[in-house]
């Protein structure tokens, strides 16, 4: 709210303003710190169900504390620094990595009663909303953290001065990169229908109204489909989950852009990689699935009914990525090139341009069963001449490697 | 091209895997609630374990320092010097006893070989495998450590996880009713008793011979 209201504080913020910024800013890191704790323990034992097998089951009931009993571990082991490394760099990245993870959760709306009062709670006399920050830049702040996680990566490897943590960072850069331009344009589709880029107003958008009484006004379904699923599979490669962890492939890379990682340092990536997977989730479920919003039961309590929501949405997504890890199996690096450039940069632009079209004939009332007859003659038109582009180019490539090779 | 809905198929495939019984056991090592014993699945009847130094039904020890199985040993993890017994208090019924005995389980890989070596059955294996050391000493087992106890079980060391009953079946029994290879020796148990179990039974299945 202090973000988002009076950045520069040209008028006067009273302590209990802060107070409440700072309680906030310590809850929700505590609470993300036992997310990550739970996030471990679950994904072990889900995996572990999937594969007919127990799991973790000494460290606490259920085995509950063992991602405890491994940060406790590593937090006691030595701390090796390689002697080919770059030592300022090496000791730097696990913190590039772990900072962007930690920011990202800042603009999610945790919270709140979505159906009367738009997301407004009141502590102490003042209104605030359950989310550490809404800045006018919003849903881009993720972007842009996601961009700079790109750099913890890519300098681990580098600063490593070993070969494998180098090739790991090299395919994790260039993975990143790639499929941001696919995530950047999912999210340019909900911008258009939300017309705000703050995740305050997006959940406030797709708590309004809804179809048929039931169906919610979720972007889900306003944006028909498309976007989610480019989103879904463009974040799970932005977080480097399996099908698409080359970047830490064990098989062929040891461990990756980490191999030289040990003790705390290697925990901190750790750490980062599940804060990622659930700061993922979570705005997906912002962007897609209405944030906390959702149907108030009880009175009085109201905004605990847009934390309960939230986590059940959230649970939803933490429970596919490790349902994705425990069904696919990993992508070879010229399929995931291929499917990120060829099929999901297309795809996602494609369906924006065709939104665009919509929005566009909503606004000048043209006829709208033409509009969508001939963006849809476009979008084909455009698609037969990428396909065909793609396919003389490999026609090329064949027979250059023809003529090489003899 | 592959069939799209595969896909599918194998989400479909991985989520009913939650529900199916599982394959493990709730072993926890030892480490669970008092009064909640870990499962432990049944093992198998020649399975290779750890070392015992036998004796016999009088108590004395079986070994009569002949060194001949660290000879066989493959891995190079035994070693056996012999020594001549003091005439008023024999420690073996032989000429000469195991002076020196020691086994290195970092090095041993459970092939029996000197099992079979051994003429006087003196060292068998039992089937307790759980120990894990945290120093290099404890893993070379003496043979204060080896030797069975006046009840003829196996001592339990600090590092060592098992518990009351599954020191059963760790000695002659095993190696009586596994003649090697000659028709002679079927059924027959070929194996002198020993202290606090006697003379065994043969196994099920194979007849005993009258000698």
């Amino acid at each position: 709210m202090i973000l988002a209201l009076d950045p520069l504080f040209l008028e006067k913020v009273g302590l209990s303003v802060v107070l409440i910024a700072l309680f906030k800013v310590v809850l929700a890191f505590a609470i993300i710190l036992v997310g990550v704790m739970f996030m471990v323990w679950f994904e072990r034992k889900v995996i572990s169900d999937m594969q007919h097998r127990i799991g973790p089951n000494i460290a606490g009931p259920w085995g509950l504390f063992q991602t405890l009993a491994d940060g406790l571990k590593l937090l006691m082991k030595e701390d090796l620094v390689p002697e080919h490394s770059n030592r300022v760099v090496f000791k730097l990245a696990p913190f590039l990595s772990i900072v962007p993870a930690f920011l990202t959760f800042a603009i999610i709306p945790l919270g709140g009663n979505f159906e009367s009062k738009s997301g407004v709670i009141n502590i102490f006399g003042h209104d605030t909303f359950l989310q550490i920050a809404d800045p006018p830049v919003g849903i881009l702040l993720a972007l842009a953290m996601s961009s700079i996680a790109v750099y913890g990566v890519m300098l681990a490897g580098w600063a490593s001065g070993s070969k494998y943590p180098l090739l790991g960072s090299v395919r994790a850069s260039a993975q990143m990169v790639s499929y941001e331009a696919a995530l950047g344009l999912s999210v340019a589709a909900i911008i258009l229908q939300t017309g705000s880029l703050s995740t305050h107003d997006m959940v406030v958008d797709q708590a309004a109204g809804g179809f048929a009484g039931f169906i919610p006004n979720w972007n889900l379904i306003v944006t028909g489909f498309v976007p989610f699923v480019i989103f879904l599979i463009a974040g799970t490669a932005e977080l480097n989950r399996p099908p698409f962890d080359l970047v830490e492939a064990e098989q062929e890379l040891v461990g990756g852009f980490h191999t030289e990682y040990s003790s705390f340092r290697f925990a901190i990536f750790f750490l980062a990689e599940y804060l990622n997977t659930i700061t993922m989730s979570a705005i997906i479920v912002t962007i897609f699935l209405g944030g906390p919003s959702g149907p108030v039961l009880i009175e009085g309590i109201d905004w605990a009914w847009g934390i309960l929501w939230f986590l059940v949405k959230l649970f939803v997504f933490l429970f596919t990525f490790v349902w994705f890890r425990a069904t696919l199996p990993r992508f070879r690096y010229d399929q995931l090139m291929d499917f990120g450039w060829k099929l999901l940069i297309p795809l996602s632009l494609g369906w924006f341009l065709f939104l665009g079209a919509l929005n566009i004939s909503n606004d000048r009332g043209w006829n709208a069963s033409l509009v969508v007859a001939v963006t849809v003659a476009v979008g084909v038109a455009a698609g037969a001449l990428l396909m065909a582009a793609v396919r003389t180019a490999r026609t090329e490539r064949l027979n250059q490697e023809v003529d090489l090779h003899g | 091209m592959a069939d799209p809905l595969d896909y599918i198929r194998g989400f479909a495939v991985t989520f009913k895997k939650l529900f199916e019984e599982r394959l493990t056991l709730e072993y926890k090592g030892g480490k669970g609630k008092p009064g909640t014993p870990d499962e432990k699945r049944e093992k198998a009847l020649r399975l290779h374990g750890r070392h015992v130094l036998n004796r016999y039904e009088d108590g004395m020890e079986k070994c009569i320092g002949c060194e001949l199985y660290a000879g066989v040993c493959p891995a190079k993890c035994i070693s056996v010097r012999g020594a001549d017994n003091d005439h008023d208090n024999p420690t073996s019924p032989g000429e000469r006893f195991g002076y020196v005995y020691q086994i290195n389980y970092l090095r041993c890989i459970h092939c029996d070989l000197c099992v079979e070596a051994c003429p006087t059955q003196a060292i068998t294996e039992s089937k307790l495998f759980e120990f894990s050391f945290t120093n290099r000493n404890d893993a070379i087992y003496t043979k204060n450590e080896l030797l069975v106890d006046d009840q003829g079980k196996p001592q339990q060391l600090p590092w060592e996880d098992w518990r009351e009953g599954e020191d059963q079946h760790t000695s002659a029994w095993m190696r009586a009713t596994s003649p090697s290879g000659d028709h002679r020796y079927e059924g027959v148990v070929a194996w002198s008793g020993e202290l606090g179990q006697g003379v065994r039974q043969p196994e099920a299945g194979q007849s005993e011979v009258e000698q």
